[in-house]
């Protein structure tokens, strides 16, 4: 009877699994508490100011009043650009690599670059941006096309291209998880048919792959958001009333259209030059704060995007792993 | 009276530099089941692939000899790969629908293949369905998705999908050993059916299924063609001892 009891009896081991479990616990619950410290502080401060006016308005009196309208029109244009520079070149790029690129040097050292973008500082992304968008490409297109001092400055087109840069490795890497985890047996299925190459990646494996690419985009939309190094020296403005909108003749009516030659206003810069570069920063300390929860609340959205589709695909995963 | 369908002469596949057949030569009769034995890695798959070419995309793939359908060599340079798919359909072990509903499966290859009029699909969904015989438990839910139904009926629409392209000759790679005792039997009467149109080769591990369903029995071994002939004389009374060995349990 006592030797079973010995056997089954606590061992000095387990106790240190218990131990190392309980430690592992309070940790967790130390990082919970610091991130809905930081949450709850920003929040309860922030919602404060946070009414219609201040969404729309823009900033008066030296920033100490008013609204942050121009930089949340500015943040959403900049996003949105971005993401029409970096999602094509990101998809297509994944779909070459994954789908038609064959296992050589050439393309080991694309695959090794991605990497290596993903994991430069974003400054220096900025800095490359003004250098290459800028003063390349835009003084060279001026030049060609001889209107002046138009692209060859800082402007939200090179903003979101450098923004694009930075993005692109995160839509290239989660493509090409999406891409692979499409079971041979399906593009067996499409060849079997007498699909072509591009019939079975149009048909079969991009369908069945577009919610994790969709993922992807989202999850880097929203770490593009909240970038502010890369365009610091790309048009991105202290102060700028006016909405980056152009009017475009239509005959009779007008359409409005984002500008992307003008310079903008940016959410996440808003809140570094109002801590940092205002003349009073204890009085615009209210806008801070709402600002910095505008900004949490436009990534938190999108991240809760990516979960949903990130769900969802999962779910179609699990039926395509059944009998 | 029968006809050769199929005539493969001395073809060796390399895989880089693994050989996985030898110097095989084979001919295989139209409208009759021809089953195709062997243990694992002796190129029975590889033989399989090869008559509707989908070892092309394999890395590495290689091969010497001629494969013949209807007289003319597979691999000249002017066949059109997908026109050869289209003419050799293939079933593989599982089931492989696409995550869509049994109608998108059924219309997915005439669609691709230029077929727009709705009506027309609709009449090659039901009549390959009715072919495959699983049109009575689809024809309710053809809306529904694909992967919902049962094995068995996944692989009986993987069939009818295979035969919406109208091919001549179908592969099967052990199409039922993912199942279940019951749905073999059905899918082994449909094997049973559907060689009155359509030429079948049927890779099998199971030796009753091979001598319950086929005409003819290959025997591979080591990338070998050991023995070939009626499947009544491979499993009673085969010239060959390693033959013997082997339908007989004695190894593989």
């Amino acid at each position: 009877m006592s030797d079973i009891k010995d056997k089954l009896g606590m061992k000095s081991k387990q106790l240190g699994g218990i131990a190392a479990i309980g430690s592992i616990k309070s940790l967790t619950l130390i990082i919970f508490l610091v991130l809905f410290l930081i949450l709850g502080k920003i929040f309860v401060e922030g919602i404060e100011v946070i009414n219609w006016d201040f969404l729309i308005d823009s900033p008066r009196n030296n920033m100490t009043e008013g609204g942050i309208g121009p930089a949340i029109f500015g943040t959403i244009a900049v996003s949105i650009l971005m993401l029409l520079f970096a999602v094509p070149i990101g998809v297509f790029s994944a779909i070459y690599l994954n789908e038609y690129a064959t296992d050589n040097l050439l393309t080991r050292l694309i695959r090794a670059s991605v990497n290596n973008l993903a994991g430069t500082p974003s400054i220096v992304i900025g800095l490359f941006g003004f250098g290459f968008f800028i003063l390349v490409v835009g003084k060279s297109i001026d030049h060609i096309l001889q209107t002046g001092l138009l692209f060859g400055q800082p402007a939200m087109l090179w903003a979101s291209a450098t923004l694009a840069v930075l993005i692109l490795p995160t839509i290239i890497v989660t493509t090409l998880e999406a891409l692979n985890s499409i079971p041979y047996s399906q593009r067996a299925a499409a060849y079997g048919l007498g699909a072509t190459k591009w019939q079975t990646i149009k048909y079969v494996v991009i369908p069945q792959a577009k919610p994790g690419i969709l993922t992807g985009v989202i999850l880097s939309l929203s770490r593009g958001t909240g970038e502010i190094a890369p365009i610091l020296f790309l048009g991105c403005a202290f102060f700028l009333p006016e909405l980056p909108i152009a009017q475009i003749n239509m005959g009779l009516f007008s359409i409005p259209m984002i500008n992307p030659t003008d310079q903008f206003m940016h959410l996440a810069y808003h809140i570094f030059i109002l801590a940092t570069q205002s003349t009073n920063p204890a009085l615009t300390m209210p806008i801070q704060y709402g600002t910095t929860l505008i900004l949490i609340m436009i990534t938190l959205l999108l991240n809760l995007a990516a979960i949903i589709y990130r769900y969802k695909f999962r779910k179609t995963l699990e039926i395509t792993g059944k009998g | 009276m029968k006809e050769v369908k199929i005539k493969i002469n001395n073809l060796s596949v390399y895989f880089n530099y693994i050989q996985a057949l030898n110097d095989v030569s084979i001919e295989l009769y139209a409208n009759r089941v021809t089953s195709i034995i062997g243990p694992s890695g002796c190129g029975k798959t590889s033989l399989l692939r090869t008559i509707n070419r989908m070892n092309d995309l394999m890395h590495g793939f290689r091969l010497t000899g001629e494969v013949l359908i209807d007289g003319v060599n597979i691999y000249e340079p002017e066949i059109d790969v997908v026109n050869l798919r289209k003419l050799v359909g293939m079933i593989f072990q599982k089931s492989n629908l696409f995550p869509k509903s049994v109608y998108e499966n059924l219309a997915f290859a005439p669609m691709l293949h230029g077929i727009k009029d709705k009506k027309e699909i609709e009449e090659i969904v039901e009549r390959t369905a009715i072919q495959a015989g699983v049109w009575n438990e689809i024809k309710d839910r053809l809306n529904e998705n694909a992967l919902n139904f049962s094995a068995g009926q996944q692989q009986r629409i993987c069939i009818a999908r295979a035969l919406t392209v109208e091919p001549d000759i179908l592969l099967m790679d052990e199409p039922a050993t993912a199942l279940d005792p019951v749905s073999t039997a059905r899918i082994e009467e449909l094997i049973f059916e559907l060689k009155r149109k359509y030429t079948i080769v049927v890779v099998t591990h199971n030796m009753q299924q091979a001598a319950r369903i086929s005409d003819y029995t290959a025997f591979f071994y080591l990338g070998h063609l050991v023995e070939y002939d009626k499947t009544t004389r491979i499993f009673t009374n085969p010239a060959n001892k390693q033959t013997e060995d082997y339908v007989t349990g004695r190894f593989g």
